[in-house]
């Protein structure tokens, strides 16, 4: 009333509904009631029917006993352990299947990409048939067919393929020794770290210096050396402090050791050359985006060219390659999901598969699917977008 | 998009919308003039197509069973076929009228998805198949086998059961088709395959050599199977569990698909009974009176329908055991027919 009243004796009188202000602020808010409005009825809805058809719902589930045997899991998981851990079993293996995916495709994609543009024509057409045959055939094909050939191609584990009598690969999978760590070994971590830094601190020093003078120090070499060189030469010191754990047979199978299962295998394969067809073809479109000009200045200031294309193509291709790229990247997570056609334990397949059977609750099971998918994508989108700002095209 | 990940959404759609008024089962099969049968994809003797999309088998004989009540017309059914994983979801989104697919009849299912089991139609238990050469004997020796199974079913939970009270170790491979599951195990990926003791004759048939495989003595479980149907439609469990009754009484009664018409002279009042000369037991379901007749004389009874799926008539060539009769020593008994 008060403002009205000071409105009304500076200004000719607007009427209220007039005022573009307050009537965008009354629509706004109605939009808002609506949304709420129609989102409370969805959910009362939801509550009732699932009420009246009694079915059972909630998230108490999480804690209850799971009951069932997961064949690959990173941390610790046995059949009494609740769903709650099965959900982190899981979600660990997608995550890694999809991370080392998109380790793979990046690197093949990239060599794959430079390859179709060489000069070599048997090169180039070879790059170009990966791509067109790779990225013309369904995935959920590709992955049957990794992990049939995959398992066809294996010999049964009493005949395994063996190397050194620690190395065994078979139809269950590729046996490796597995590192036991005694007292003592912490000495070497630490000289890992302390390697690690000291590798940062040359890379800085480095470019400082190149920056300074011109002058190039081989800093990649160097801090390889480190990296290798220093926990291993604290670890003889120490008389390696570590064992092996080597994989035996006993009765049906191996025992002990680190194990790779083939449905592992076959998915990182599969989902890894796949999305590398289509990242070969970003990159291709990348590097065609940059000028011409670009790389005869960079050859004619005497770049050779591993460093022209290193130092003067690739980033400017990166502004192009990026954002495709991100897209490519939540595909391979998306992508991951099929991994429960060959029963490789994620996500899909164990929580919004078997949990989902166990206990019936599909509205849970699939809320808390979509939710987790939903903040992975967002988080790899965010972390590319960074990515992709830092390397975008400054304006000074 | 995962055909599971759409039927999980389609419960969701149906059950977040749908108003609190449904109309019956009944009713609405009756409209639309077919019952919509959830099935398994292709499981010998129990449902499985033929070359020219023909579905038979003792789970299909079921449904074939309730389309000849309600409509007189054991053809009146279309069929979904469905996995482990997506079968509770359809029928709790309505996609499906009722589900007949070797289905487990446990208190968790029957009392928490929202469904009801109403029959048994087949009394079976897990067991175990392995390859030959293996020389494995008995489910005992099986410490540290690599075990394919089906996810979403009980015999994941089952062996996980029968290998922690018997402290050995096993890992499971879990696929989402059972024909992934057999395909794997087929090619060595396994040293065990898992399913319904009834599931490993019909699978065998699958393998590329059969008789290099062999079923092991050992039933680790209790596994009867039978239809389910939504929980809330009394009237249509009903019909689906008389259904199953009605073949099982036939047997009894000596009706079979042959002399059903010969049957309606019967001086027997039980048998007039059943068959609706004289009373019409189908009222109270909302079915005509024959519906009994119907079932027996175009379906069969259960005797015929397990001979010719899964009995020595058929390539699985299954023992009736647990399944005969509760007059010859198993368990198929149904209330009386008055």
């Amino acid at each position: 009333m008060a403002v009205e009243a000071k409105a009304t004796s500076s200004a000719p009188r607007t009427p209220v509904w007039r005022d573009p202000a307050i009537r965008s602020l009354a629509i706004q808010a109605l939009l808002l009631v609506v949304v709420l409005g129609a989102g409370w009825w969805l959910l009362d809805n939801t509550r009732q029917n699932l009420n009246r058809q009694g079915i059972a719902s909630g998230f108490g589930f999480l804690d209850h006993t799971a009951g069932f045997a997961i064949v690959m899991h990173l941390i610790p998981y046995s059949e009494a352990s609740s769903y709650g851990m099965a959900l982190g079993v899981a979600l660990i293996n997608t995550l890694l299947v999809t991370s080392l995916g998109i380790f793979l495709a990046t690197v093949i994609g990239f060599f794959v990409g430079v390859a179709r543009l060489s000069s070599n024509w048997l090169v180039a057409r070879l790059a170009a048939f990966y791509v067109e045959a790779l990225r013309n055939v369904p995935l959920l094909l590709q992955i049957f067919f990794w992990y049939f050939a995959v398992l066809r191609a294996l010999p049964p584990p009493r005949e395994s393929v063996t190397l050194f009598g620690a190395f065994f690969l078979n139809l269950r999978g590729l046996y490796v020794p597995a590192p036991v760590a005694a007292s003592g070994f912490g000495l070497v971590l630490l000289a890992g770290g302390v390697a690690l830094v000291a590798a940062l601190g040359l890379g800085l020093w480095a470019r400082r210096r190149r920056v300074a003078t011109g002058q190039d120090f081989p800093a990649a070499a160097v801090s390889l050396g480190l990296l290798i060189g220093l926990p291993l030469l604290v670890a003889a010191a120490t008389g390696f402090p570590m064992s092996w754990e080597l994989p035996a047979l006993k009765g049906f199978n191996f025992q002990g050791g680190l194990v790779l299962i083939p449905e592992f295998v076959a998915m990182v394969l599969a989902i890894s050359l796949y999305a590398a067809a289509y990242i070969a073809e970003i990159v291709r479109s990348g590097i065609l985006a940059v000028n011409r000009g670009q790389t005869e200045a960079s050859l004619a200031l005497g770049l050779s060219p591993a460093q022209t294309l290193r130092l003067v193509v690739v980033p400017q291709a990166l502004r192009v390659i990026v954002p495709p790229l991100t897209s490519q990247y939540l595909n391979i997570l998306k992508n991951s999901s099929l991994a429960a056609a060959i029963a490789y334990p994620e996500l899909v397949s164990v929580f919004a598969g078997t949990v989902l059977n166990q206990t019936g609750q599909a509205i849970e099971v699939m809320a808390i699917t979509m939710a987790i998918y939903l903040s992975v994508s967002l988080a790899i989108s965010a972390f590319m977008n960074w990515y992709n700002g830092r390397n975008a095209l400054r304006e000074r | 998009m995962n055909r599971i990940t759409k039927l999980a959404l389609a419960t969701l759609t149906t059950i977040t919308l749908a108003g609190a008024a449904q109309a019956s089962t009944l009713d609405d099969v009756k409209k639309k003039g077919f019952v919509q049968c959830g099935v398994s994809q292709g499981l010998a003797g129990f449902s499985s197509p033929d070359d020219k999309g023909n579905w038979s088998g003792l789970d299909v004989d079921l449904c074939r069973a309730v389309a000849a009540a309600v409509f007189g017309n054991p053809q009146a059914v279309k069929f979904t076929s469905l996995s482990a994983k997506e079968r509770f979801t359809a029928l709790q989104s309505g996609e499906i009228d009722v589900l007949s697919r070797n289905s487990t009849y446990t208190i968790g299912r029957d009392t928490s998805l929202g469904l009801d089991f109403v029959a048994v139609n087949y009394y079976d238990g897990q067991g175990f198949i392995v390859h030959k050469s293996l020389g494995v004997k008995s489910a005992k020796e099986l410490n540290g086998a690599s075990i394919c199974t089906e996810t979403g079913t009980t015999t994941e939970l089952n062996i996980a059961d029968y290998f922690r009270s018997h402290k050995m170790e096993y890992k499971a491979i879990a696929f989402s088709n059972n024909d992934e599951a057999v395909a794997a195990y087929d090619a060595g990926r396994c040293d065990v395959y898992t399913t319904d003791q009834s599931g490993l004759y019909a699978n065998r048939l699958k393998m590329a050599k059969p008789e290099e495989n062999i079923v092991l003595p050992d039933i680790i479980s209790k596994e009867p199977l039978g239809p389910v149907v939504r929980h809330g439609d009394n009237q249509w469990g009903d019909i689906v569990r008389w259904a199953h009754f009605a073949m099982v009484t036939g047997e009894e009664m000596g009706i079979t698909s042959a002399n059903a018409k010969d049957m309606l002279k019967s001086e027997n009042p039980e048998i007039r009974r059943l068959l609706g000369v004289d009373d019409n037991l189908g009222q109270g379901m909302g079915l005509p009176k024959e519906w009994a007749f119907n079932i027996l004389s175009q379906v069969g009874n259960y005797a015929e329908s397990f001979e010719r799926n899964v009995g020595a008539k058929s390539p699985l060539g299954i023992a009736r055991g647990l399944n005969a009769l509760w007059s010859q020593g198993g368990l198929q008994y149904a209330p009386p027919a008055r």
